[in-house]
């Protein structure tokens, strides 16, 4: 199961390579045509992308999980969630319990950091929590936990870096021409002739097409790795269903996710930005549509990544796959039918509605530092943190409650 | 001259492909054994719930003696082969496993039961439970197949051979309910 993995791997990483190249070509030109060295663009290109990859690797899980404001959980504050966790840990084999955050925000969606397995974390809305029934949340929390174990997140930031690299790069350079240009082109008194012309040129071209070109390769890369992760879903929970009716209700959903930005989108398991009714298989967008994930996961036969790649096929009609090499996988499908759906679902999905929101709220509360006081009548009070009382009174029956 | 080198050549990357396929046995025989601890942590975590959940039952179904007994029994059977080889420790499993479905089946009949907050956070911990025993399972079976494909297959086989590699014993579960048709719902 995992040579395909690493198959994929290699394939992504000839992609990063790619990319890197676009960098070393839009430095080495536009050293060329401004400095005259294309050593010392190339230099300069390497020093910025060195300096930001460094940043992003020791930095980038904090930066990240402070951009979208989530807050750490333990097992206590959602047991339900951090058994989900730990199952999906266990079933993907990974060795050390990722940390787990809550993100304050009815839009329902999720997502993993860490750059290397053992310091991992999964964060999850309130949003997911309060809408998705176990067995939804578990494959929402396996294509997460995918996404470590396949170590697409180290991927997706060194290629974010690339990638940000390569526009930033772009965009000073626009500004020198410009400016330089303003200035009466002082350089023109150098004198190199029809060279010099042909290098400026080149230089332009490259500023224009770079970022564009490293914008679609990332794009690529982002998209496998989803549908990767989807696959590698079905396999752990061995329920795809699980995740193609949580993808449903996510894609269903109105609410935008508040502390999302262009940067942090391809980490969510949807993409947060996606327009309603956007046509299927573009390739400006970082996501695979939801619609084309839900029906190969409902098309899959078992719950291997062999199946996964058949269904892929069916869906696109080609004899290009995702899972490379697993089409050519024996004794795998044996092992790995569908599971049948937990006991949850059905009948009590309603009232199962209504326990998760009270659930979810609650955590949210809490989390914010709420005190919650259970009146004897039924009322539940809510004493926020500022509150410097020591007695509070019930609203509806007046009986008094210390505060601790 | 030249076909010393070669000569060298061949037996280097001889040696290398027979340690490259001597570490990948080792890892997976390791990830094998480790697969099996985490089977066993969440066997042992199981062994430990099921007392209080009796505790927190008994008060509500007092007609459902032989249930309850059978759970108890089943459980304690199952702790006595916990020293015991892979097959026989799945036989008892399968019995555990089979005997706990059937009194989460018949809590369906006792609503007040349904209601009591300690009863719903010790059957989110049982279902989650048995959900890690399943899926440690499934990766213990997985790192077992991995593991007895390099002990079979070429070339690794003859390294296998030489250094002794045994095959692994899949945990099978035998339950009949367990081996039921997945259900599909088309609504």
């Amino acid at each position: 199961m995992w040579e395909q993995i690493r198959d994929n791997q290699v394939r992504s990483v000839i992609l990063t390579v790619a990319m890197g190249m676009v960098l070393l070509l839009l430095g080495y030109f536009l050293g060329l045509s401004f400095m005259g060295s294309g050593l010392g663009g190339l230099i300069i290109a390497l020093a910025i992308w060195v300096i930001m990859s460094l940043v992003a690797y020791f930095q980038g899980d904090g930066i990240f999980l402070a951009l979208s404001r989530a807050r750490k959980i333990s097992r206590d504050d959602h047991p339900r969630l951090y058994n989900i966790v730990e199952e999906m840990k266990i079933a993907s084999g990974l060795e050390k319990m990722p940390d787990i955050y809550i993100i304050d925000d009815p839009a329902p969606n999720a997502f993993a950091t860490g750059r290397n397995p053992d310091k991992a974390a999964v964060a999850v809305t309130s949003g997911l929590l309060q809408k998705l029934n176990r067995d939804e949340l578990q494959g929402v929390i396996g294509h997460e936990i995918a996404h470590v174990r396949n170590r697409d997140v180290l991927l997706m930031a060194m290629c974010g870096v690339l990638l940000g690299t390569i526009v930033i790069l772009a965009w000073y350079a626009t500004r020198i021409l410009f400016f330089s240009s303003m200035a009466g082109g002082r350089r023109s008194s150098s004198g190199g002739g029809q060279a010099q012309i042909i290098i400026l040129a080149i230089g332009i071209v490259l500023m224009i097409l770079a970022p564009i070109a490293a914008q679609f390769i990332y794009f690529a890369i982002s998209r496998r790795r989803e549908y990767l992760a989807d696959a590698s879903a079905a396999l752990y929970t061995r329920y795809p269903e699980g995740l193609a009716s949580a993808l449903e209700k996510i894609a269903g959903s109105t609410a935008q996710l508040k502390s999302a930005n262009q940067a942090t989108a391809p980490m969510y398991t949807v993409n947060p930005f996606r327009k309603k009714g956007r046509v299927a298989s573009d390739l400006t967008s970082t996501h695979p549509p939801i619609s084309e994930r839900v029906r190969i996961l409902r098309a899959m036969a078992g719950a291997s990544l062999a199946d996964y790649e058949q269904a892929y096929r069916t869906a696109h009609g080609g004899q290009k796959g995702v899972v490379r090499g697993a089409a050519g996988l024996v004794g795998e499908t044996g092992a790995t039918g569908i599971r049948a759906a937990s006991s949850e679902k059905g009948p009590v999905e309603k009232e199962d509605k209504v326990a998760r929101t009270r659930e979810t709220s609650d955590l949210v509360w809490r989390l914010n530092k709420y005190q919650t006081i259970d009146c004897d009548c039924g009322v539940r009070l809510r004493v926020p943190p500022k509150f410097k009382g020591e007695m509070v009174r019930c609203p509806r029956c007046g009986r008094v409650h210390s505060t601790r | 001259m030249i076909a010393v080198y070669v000569i060298v050549g061949i037996v280097v990357i001889l040696l290398i492909l027979i340690i490259a396929n001597y570490n990948g046995l080792v890892r997976l025989r390791n990830q094998t054994k480790n697969a099996w601890a985490q089977i066993d942590v969440q066997l042992k975590r199981r062994y430990d719930l099921i007392p209080n959940l009796m505790e927190t039952v008994k008060g509500y179904m007092k007609h459902e003696r032989e249930t309850l007994e059978a759970v108890t029994n089943a459980r304690n059977l199952a702790q006595q082969k916990a020293g015991g080889s892979v097959g026989e420790r799945s036989r008892a499993e399968s019995e555990l496993s089979g005997a706990l479905g059937r009194l989460l089946a018949v809590v369906e009949n006792y609503p007040d039961l349904k209601a009591n907050q300690n009863f719903l956070a010790l059957q989110e911990e049982l279902t989650s439970t048995e959900n890690k025993i399943g899926f440690s399972r499934q990766y213990y079976n997985d790192s077992v197949l991995r593991l007895n494909n390099k002990v079979q297959m070429f070339p690794s086989n003859i390294v296998a051979a030489i250094t002794g590699f045994k095959l692994g014993e899949f945990f099978e579960i035998t339950v009949a309910e367990e081996r039921e048709a997945p259900r599909v719902s088309f609504t």
